[in-house]
């Protein structure tokens, strides 16, 4: 997150209860002004309740909101100046494009033409010019989104939401578009928050990921962080693909997977002996350049091969550990460099740096 | 960015906002609880009082279960709607599925023609049958000596007042099916009859059920049939007529009316509960059944439908035919004697300008109510539980048969406790009873059409800072035009054709046309009374052509952005 003063959006302590059901749990988060924020996190996770506990459509049970300074906790969503999109576009179909672009600008008694000129302009913004008599019935699913994020940000608001944004999109217009908000939102510099499962997008859009689980906040952090350094087992299973291994702790740098032992200095925030779980990535799977003093080494076999188009993906057995299987990702050049093939037996290695080390839930 | 966003006190404005929304979701509890629950409480009350208004416990009741004569007609007319049930669901389901499920010519057609019936007052059907097996019938000759009179005319004139709508139901049933499931069943190499009662039965059942509560509701409350044709045999509904209208015992008239609630009462829960579990049954995903060729089967379909629309438009037309006849059946020669009402009528013609006028403003004023309503009920987020006891009260009338409400009014507004009383007799008592009477069909009409709309359609206004009224007015009620037309033509054609709802509310100067008809039979005017009905079908089919009409308009000129 880059280091600004004061946050643009702050949350406190919020609790939202759908009867029995503990939707959010004393979350507290902090927006800086500018940052490209995104909810992840599986469905039920929270992250839309959230959503619209900060805009207001759904008011929380308990806690704090805050939106530039401005204590908004039990003002109605009119009260709150934000723009926002749903996945569901929300386009009055009986309007025009135009009519919809400008809904929010006529009242604010703006002259005819400066609304005409501010539509003009929005259109332009989001890569759709002279498409204002069009109705949304008349426009593809993309472009009826652009025509909502128009929309919601005719009134300059100072926070933007975007709930799934492109989850009804198909796949090649949404990565399209994906970078299309991104650059707008750099362009414009709103604070926006958006909401998805997926975590490819959340990685290629956010300046900032929180991750939801159950109705808490399991991590904040950049894409790079969350990535790299998962606070929890979730955080690294849900965001990458990772393999998780029982193991033990064996020393303050070591630790134990069945018979073999492997280096790995994330072990020290643990007491030897106790039980853990390990998470390893499949891309960090390392088979060239192995020699005598590379740590980690194990003798594995392949077990199966799926192609996946640029990479393949391998099963891999350990010799010493038959009922262990680690997941490796392999470029097609390595697989045709080293003859790679099921059945076939193939000695790698396993970055002592690259494990990662969780506590096993109870 | 040029045009910057006003950041004006929102907060108070906001609170108005939401303070009309309560005011009006208020409002809307007050009115449902002032023209449906009161009236039924009133009507609960004064069955368990005296004639000078003292509580006196059961003895109503326990006077009315021990005279043979009263109670009597409990079993005639739960008999009579078994009957017609049993007899109307398997028409209804045979000519729904040549419908839905054939290739046969010109099945919109068969489609408009079964629903002819709606047209007009269900007492209709009775005069024809006067007019072709009563005393004077043309084809009395093929009764051998029975008589039309009774419990044989009642069933007939029912079977063909009820068939439109359990066709409805039926229809509606048997057009969800999922072709995928028609597909597996012959890949797996079944055979049609198995088909048929393992595929297509099941499918309908639900819809099955629900059409025969509505018909047995129908004909156990139904009023204009029983007055017509019962002759001698008693029902329900005419002993309510009777006792309030006959021997002015307003109490024993309220005690035969929580008898007829009973049954509607009962039909509406079981089907509220087979309603629930027929949800899971559809999936969102189902592929449209497209019937195969099959000539065999389509030419056995037509000639079946081509006989059931062929006995509709008979019985509609002989009423018809007869209103133009000089003298049944000896003086088959044309005339319009019969339309010169003044001769059998004191009122006139303007029984008929009572009943337009009427059903106009039921139309106008109900749907504005209906459709407000069914927005606060389902759009806004004010009140929950206020909304939750509209929504009921909504669906209250659904399970009131309209003679049961009428006379709930009588007791209600006729209160002289009640300062509403001087609506006593006049044309707007009857329009808002209507209104209540066929609010439940509207109110569903209304909250389907409204549930199709996005739901963030609300939240973006408010985002935009747009207050929710001003989205109705430019979003949510141009969308649901068509729907708002539908529930007007339904109020303005329901209540032109009713009898039971308002027997027993108009005033000297407000006598409707339906119950001019009743009048004109009961002094033995049949031909009078067949001219009347014959004027109310010719209105309520004018009605729904012009619908029709103006819905081609509108989809053409202001519903432009429905088109791709």
């Amino acid at each position: 997150m880059t280091a600004k003063t004061a946050p643009f959006l702050r949350v406190r302590n919020l609790t939202k209860r759908f009867g029995q059901f503990v939707a959010l749990r004393d979350i507290s988060l902090d927006v800086a002004t500018g940052d490209f924020v995104c909810f992840l996190g599986p469905s039920g996770c929270g992250k839309t309740t959230l959503l619209r506990a900060i805009a207001g459509l759904d008011p929380q049970d308990q806690g704090l909101i805050e939106i530039a300074g401005r204590d908004v906790s039990h003002l109605p969503p009119a009260a709150r100046d934000f723009g926002i999109v749903f996945q569901s576009y929300a386009l009055f179909p009986n309007l025009t494009v135009a009519a919809n672009v400008g809904y929010g600008l006529v009242n604010q008694r703006a002259g005819r033409a400066k609304i005409e000129a501010r539509v003009a302009e929005l259109l332009a913004l989001v890569g759709m010019p002279e498409q204002g008599t069009k109705y949304p019935v008349q426009l593809s699913g993309g472009q009826q989104q652009r025509v909502a994020l128009a929309r919601a940000l005719a009134t300059s608001p100072g926070l933007l939401l975007l709930d799934e944004p492109l989850s009804a999109l198909d796949a090649r217009v949404r990565l399209r578009l994906r970078d299309e908000i991104k650059m707008l939102q750099r362009r414009l510099g709103v604070t926006t928050i958006m909401v998805t499962h997926d975590q490819e997008e959340a990685l290629a859009m956010a300046d900032c990921i929180v991750v939801m689980n159950q109705g808490v906040i399991e991590q904040v952090g950049s894409p790079q962080d969350i990535y790299r350094n998962p606070a929890t087992a979730f955080v690294a299973d849900f965001v990458g693909t990772m393999t998780f291994l029982d193991a033990e702790i064996a020393g303050p740098a070591a630790l134990r997977v069945g018979a073999i032992e492997l280096a790995c200095p994330d072990a020290a925030r643990f007491l030897k002996g106790s039980a853990v779980r390990i998470g390893l990535r499949p891309e960090e799977i390392r088979v060239r350049n192995i020699d005598g003093g590379t740590p980690n080494q194990i003798a594995t076999r392949v077990t199966t091969l799926d192609f996946l188009g640029s990479f393949c993906r391998a099963h891999l057995k350990p010799e010493a550990a038959p009922n262990v299987a680690i997941l490796a990702d392999f470029s097609l050049n390595l697989m045709r460099d080293l003859a790679v093939a099921e059945g076939q037996p193939l000695t790698v290695a396993l970055p002592p740096e690259s494990l990662r080390v969780f506590s096993k839930p109870s | 960015m040029s045009v910057v966003a006003i950041p004006s006190a929102p907060a108070a404005r906001l609170s108005r906002e939401e303070w009309i929304m309560r005011l009006g979701v208020l409002l809307l509890v007050a009115w449902l609880m002032l023209t449906i629950a009161f009236p039924l409480w009133a009507l609960l009350s004064k069955s368990f009082q005296n004639a000078d208004g003292r509580f006196i416990g059961l003895a109503n009741y326990v006077r009315y279960f021990s005279t043979p004569t009263l109670y009597g007609s409990i079993a005639n007319s739960i008999g009579v709607a078994i009957v017609v049930t049993m007899i109307v669901i398997p028409l209804a389901f045979g000519y729904a599925y040549a419908l839905t499920r054939s290739r046969m010519p010109l099945r919109s057609l068969f489609y408009a023609g079964a629903m002819l019936p709606l047209f007009a007052p269900s007492l209709l059907s009775a005069i024809s049958l006067i007019y072709l097996f009563g005393n004077q019938g043309l084809l009395r000759g093929l009764l051998f000596g029975g008589s039309i009179y009774g419990p044989v005319g009642i069933v007939v004139a029912q079977v063909f007042y009820c068939f439109p709508h359990a066709l409805i139901i039926a229809v509606t049933a048997l057009a969800l099916a999922d072709a995928r499931l028609y597909e597996v069943a012959d890949a797996l190499g079944t055979t049609n009859a198995r088909i048929f009662r393992t595929v297509t039965l099941p499918g309908a059942k639900f819809g099955l059920i629900n059409a025969a509560f509505v018909v047995f509701t129908l004909v156990v409350t139904d009023f204009g049939i029983a007055k017509v044709i019962g002759g001698q045999f008693n029902v329900l509904a005419t002993d309510a007529y009777k006792q309030v209208v006959g021997q002015q015992n307003f109490e024993m008239g309220a005690v035969v009316g929580m008898v007829l609630l009973v049954p509607a009462v009962l039909a509406f829960a079981i089907d509220r509960v087979v309603q629930r579990r027929q949800v899971a049954l559809l999936s969102a995903r189902a592929v449209p059944f497209e019937p195969k060729e099959s000539r065999l089967r389509d030419a056995a379909l037509l000639c079946f439908c081509l006989v059931v629309v062929g006995l509709l438009i008979m019985v509609l037309g002989t009423a018809i035919w007869a209103s133009f006849i000089t003298y049944w059946p000896y003086n088959l020669s044309l005339t319009f004697k019969n339309y010169d009402f003044g001769t059998f009528d004191q009122s006139g013609w303007s029984s008929y300008a009572n009943s337009v006028m009427m059903a106009a403003l039921a139309a106008i004023i109900g749907t504005t109510i209906v459709f407000t309503g069914a927005y606060l009920v389902e759009k806004t987020k004010v009140f929950a539980g206020g909304r939750m006891i509209a929504h009921l009260l909504a669906m209250l009338p659904m399970a009131v048969p309209g003679l049961v409400l009428g006379l709930g009014y009588v007791f209600f507004v006729n209160a002289s406790w009640n300062p509403l009383n001087i609506l006593y007799g006049t044309l707007l008592v009857l329009v808002i009873n209507c209104v209540a009477h066929f609010f439940t069909v509207a109110h569903i009409t209304a909250l389907t059409a409204l549930k199709q709309i996005d739901p963030e359609f609300e939240s973006v206004s408010a985002s935009l800072k747009v207050p929710f009224w001003r989205t109705f007015r430019r979003v949510t009620v141009p969308i649901c035009m068509p729907a708002i037309l539908d529930i007007a033509v339904y109020l303005f054609v329901n209540a032109l054709t009713t009898v039971s709802a308002v027997i027993f509310l108009y005033g000297p100067g407000t006598k409707l046309a339906a119950i001019a008809i009743v009048h004109m039979d009961e002094a033995g005017a049949t031909s009078g009374a067949a001219a009347m009905a014959s004027v109310i079908v010719a209105t309520a089919l004018a009605a729904k052509l012009l619908h029709i009409l103006l819905d081609r308009v509108l989809f053409m000129r202001w519903q432009a952005w429905r088109r791709r």
